[in-house]
């Protein structure tokens, strides 16, 4: 009848649990450099996270692109070693690197054995320090990023992300796509990413994360390997951009049965006492892991949409609040509706007792299953660093979130949300829309 | 430069090579009436994983009802009879835990996350909805509205994935994977409340169906709930294993060219048909997974990226692809995005001929050496993800691998020789075997 086998127990036994109980250590290598640290050693690998201060709003006219170029050649050969023979040797050290451009940082995600620590580490600095930006590998990769231009321009997300963000932020670097354009990244020389990596790639206001098989000590002398050839200087600040985009609706002719619409309107900087108030009060009305007012309405009730989310966002200097949705083209101008008078019902009427106790238990219950595995909490854990939390918030944040009232929510709600200030952008065929 | 690429052509998931068991501790039981239970034991987060996986995908609907299965799976989400509408999602949001579903084409899975300490409660609701889903008119029409929704979202607004389904479709001369998961959209407007019940009745019981409790979780407190909830349903006697109308021998090679005026960048698709996992029979599978490695998965250093693109620069843009886990026998794909966008045909010639010597030079066993060496390093790093473990040994299981062959499936990729990959991928690069797709940009009328 019932039968059970019990299979390989090669197992790594149970240890401390890294959920809520996680322990977070902030370490400072010899030289100086500070790190949040989570040690788990269940798994014979470390998870590692390292931001840089400078991103692609560090370029001017002439460079546009320039980050997102140079972080597609790290992996294209450093030092003695071409791409072939770079390629060949992280593979034979199984290390996982990740390099990543945006606004304001240049990221990198890495992922090595414990066996293999020190040489992953070598590498990797080799690959920062000494990129070789060689002539065929920076050809192909230009050619790379040009296709992926001529795919942007025909995606109907990336059609409608680049507008909305042009519209917004204008000729700031906010305002710009991070590829750059034809005519940048026609011209870039290797001398240009060379300039730009000295000018990114420094350990001023640098962030540091890492979870798994390592210890403080381990990891301070690790650091203090991998960054010992960049500077010491910070990069400029970004400069404070206006936010342009008043109300309205923008659309763009696309060849399409169906119609994306993303839209958008000026919101808070993250360190503003109103932004967790404001996270909350968008799970309410927006957000697209939980059954918000727009997924209710837009989707469960009417059936227009596959998906609606909006989004609370911010730069360093610049906070929005933001969404997405595709509809059919017959139907745009009713689900445009239904976003505006949500927008205004919240603003208005604010939240129910129900709902808040609703969104608390959600939001409550969900934070800890976050911290899943090393990867995910070195991202998060690099996250708060850079949104500037402290080490305490993981054990406080739940109790923020219960403290919230009906009152907080609604007071945010009229500070926050203008209807009329909210800009579309639709990219397709909408019917009745012009 | 992965993710970069993958979104040039927009066309499935890099697949890394599939590799097996990880440290985590799992139990299998066998509940009474059929229902298959594994319990994987990760104590790191307090959280557990439920994924209920039914036997029945894309591929199993009745003739002209294409997309059936995957409707069914967005109608679980309204309500059943004991807990009345819309209950699901809410009763699992308001525990802080989330859900979804997805469908393929040989499964249906419904999953969940939540603290461990609820797990009870996901698995009544599971339970519940095995039987007792209740469906109004509304819940019908409005969730039809919402799947054409999503099919206009991924296939009908992206000419790569409009692609496929035509490559699909000129593959199979037989078999259902020639239907596209999502349905056909003039079937999808056509299936009645009928259809659905009729679909649901059929394939919706413990004994078509694998549930993984993934987590922090004790195997034996599993089991009892297990047969608390899932245990008191009945078996249905008119489950039998899967057979699916097969192909007849592939005698002609087929060709296609689509055109679209959306498409940036021109680009040829060739799927050759290709055998897949089977129980106590993987080695074949095991060698096209390290082929597809050698070929186009291995950075620069890869067999048709060096000779199509950094040699003769030829391509913008090369790939390799090959899904070996799935029911019946499936494509391996090779990608070429040329240069230049006029030589369609050259790049496609510069394929053959790479493929030719291939074959002929064999392959460079150092370079499988490392290969093998990043295989086994991805099953350390998937530990990490006791999702990922979950997911993977769901998909395993639901098309029949047992967990023996689960066990023994990265042995037999390190243990698989230059010869045998060789053998394989010369049964398995035959034109009469292939379809050919082009894509090109087809210049708006003015």
């Amino acid at each position: 009848m019932i039968h059970k086998i019990v299979m390989s127990i090669l197992l790594t036994l149970a240890l401390p649990t890294t959920g809520y109980g996680l322990e977070i250590q902030e370490v400072t290598s010899p030289d100086g450099i500070k790190a949040w640290l989570v040690e788990d050693h269940s798994i014979p690998f470390t998870a590692l996270e390292i931001e840089f201060n400078g991103g692609a709003a560090l370029e001017e006219l002439d460079n546009f692109g320039a980050a997102y170029f140079l972080v597609g050649m790290f992996e294209e050969g450093a030092g003695d070693l071409d791409a072939a023979a770079f390629q060949r040797r992280q593979q034979e050290l199984a290390a996982d690197y990740s390099f990543n451009a945006y606004q304001e940082s240049l990221t990198v995600s890495v992922k090595f054995l414990t066996e293999n620590k020190d040489e992953s580490i070598n590498l990797l600095r080799l690959a920062l320090e000494r990129p070789r930006f060689d002539q065929d590998r920076m050809e192909l990769v230009r050619n790379q990023i040009l296709a992926v231009l001529a795919r942007r321009q025909n995606d109907l997300d990336d059609i409608a992300s680049d507008r909305i963000n042009e519209l917004s932020y204008g000729n700031h670097p906010f305002g710009r796509p991070l590829e750059g354009t034809i005519e940048t990244v026609q011209s870039l020389t290797r001398e240009d990413l060379e300039e730009f990596r000295q000018q990114a790639l420094t350990r001023g206001g640098i962030i540091v994360a890492a979870a798994g098989d390592i210890t403080a000590a381990e990891l301070g002398k690790l650091l203090d390997n991998l960054f010992a050839g960049l500077p010491i200087t910070t990069p400029e600040p970004v400069v404070e951009p206006d936010y342009l985009l008043d109300g309205g609706i923008t659309v763009i002719e696309y060849p399409s049965p169906q119609s994306t619409v993303f839209f958008k309107h000026k919101g808070i900087l993250r360190d503003d006492p109103d932004f967790l108030t404001a996270y909350v009060m968008n799970e309410i009305l927006g957000s697209g892991s939980y059954s918000s007012r727009l997924k209710e309405e837009v989707r469960e009730k009417r059936g227009l949409t596959y998906g609606i989310a909006s989004y609370i966002g911010a730069y360093s200097n610049s906070g929005f609040l933001s969404g997405r949705f595709a509809t059919d083209n017959n139907s745009v101008v009713e689900a445009i509706e239904i976003v505006k008078s949500e927008w205004q019902r919240l603003a208005e009427e604010g939240v129910t007792e129900t709902e808040l106790n609703q969104v608390k238990t959600y939001l409550i219950g969900a934070y800890p299953l976050r911290f899943d595995g090393n990867s995910r909490i070195a991202s998060i854990l690099a996250g708060m660093q850079s949104d500037r939390l402290p080490v305490s918030y993981v054990r406080n944040r739940n109790s923020y979130v219960d403290a919230l009232t009906v009152e907080d929510i609604n007071r945010v709600a009229t500070r926050l949300l203008h209807p009329d200030e909210l800009h579309f952008v639709v990219v397709g065929q909408p019917k009745g829309l012009n | 430069m992965i993710n970069r690429l993958c979104l040039l052509v927009g066309v499935l998931v890099f697949l890394l090579p599939q590799v097996s068991f990880s440290a985590q501790k799992i139990t299998e039981y066998m509940l009474i009436n059929g229902l298959q239970l594994v319990v994987i034991e990760d104590h790191r987060t307090p959280a557990v994983l439920q994924m209920l996986w039914y036997r029945v995908g894309g591929s199993d609907g009745p003739p002209g009802k294409s997309g059936l299965a995957h409707y069914v799976e967005h109608l679980m989400f309204k309500g059943t009879e004991r807990f009345g509408p819309k209950v699901y999602t809410r009763t699992v949001e308001n525990l802080g835990g989330y859900d979804n579903a997805f469908t393929s084409y040989d499964y249906t899975a419904y999953i969940q996350r939540i603290a461990a300490d609820h797990l009870e409660t996901i698995m009544e609701l599971e339970a519940d909805r095995m039987t007792g889903l209740l469906l109004s008119e509304e819940d019908i029409e409005t969730e039809r509205s919402v799947v054409l929704e999503e099919r206009s979202l991924r296939t009908d607004t992206n000419p790569s994935a409009l692609l496929n389904e035509q490559m699909n479709a000129a593959l199979y001369l037989n078999h259902p994977y020639s239907l596209p998961v999502i349905g056909w959209r003039h079937e999808i407007e056509q299936l009645s409340r009928e259809d659905i019940f009729d679909f649901y009745h059929h394939h919706y019981a413990p004994n078509n169906a694998v549930l993984i409790i993934a987590g922090d979780v004790d195997p034996a407190e599993v089991f009892r709930l297990a047969n608390k909830h899932y245990g008191k349903i009945p078996r249905k006697s008119d489950i039998f294993p899967r057979s699916r109308p097969a192909d007849p021998p592939h005698i002609a090679s087929r060709r296609l060219v689509f055109k679209d005026e959306r498409v940036a960048n021109p680009y040829l698709l060739r799927n050759y048909l290709a055998t897949e996992r089977n129980p106590g029979s993987q080695r074949k599978a095991a060698s096209l997974v390290l082929l597809a490695a050698l070929l186009a998965n291995d950075g620069v250093n890869s067999y048709l990226k060096r000779k199509l693109e950094t040699e003769q620069k030829i391509a913008l843009y090369t790939d390799a692809y090959y899904s070996s886990t799935t029911l019946d026998k499936r494509s391996f794909g090779v990608i070429v995005m040329p240069t230049d966008p006029t030589k369609m045909q050259e790049a496609e010639v510069a394929l053959d001929e790479a493929i030719e010597e291939f074959l002929k030079d064999g392959v460079d066993a150092g370079q499988l050496d490392r290969i093998k060496k990043a295989v086994h390093a991805e099953w350390i790093y998937e530990q990490d993800s006791v999702q990922s473990v979950a997911q993977r040994i769901g998909q395993e299981l639901i098309v029949g691998l047992t967990l023996k062959d689960i066990a023994e499936w990265p042995d037999i990729l390190q243990s698989i020789t230059p010869t045998e990959i060789l053998d394989t991928a010369t049964e398995l690069f035959q034109l009469k075997n292939s379809v050919t797709g082009w894509v090109v940009k087809e210049e708006a009328q003015s």
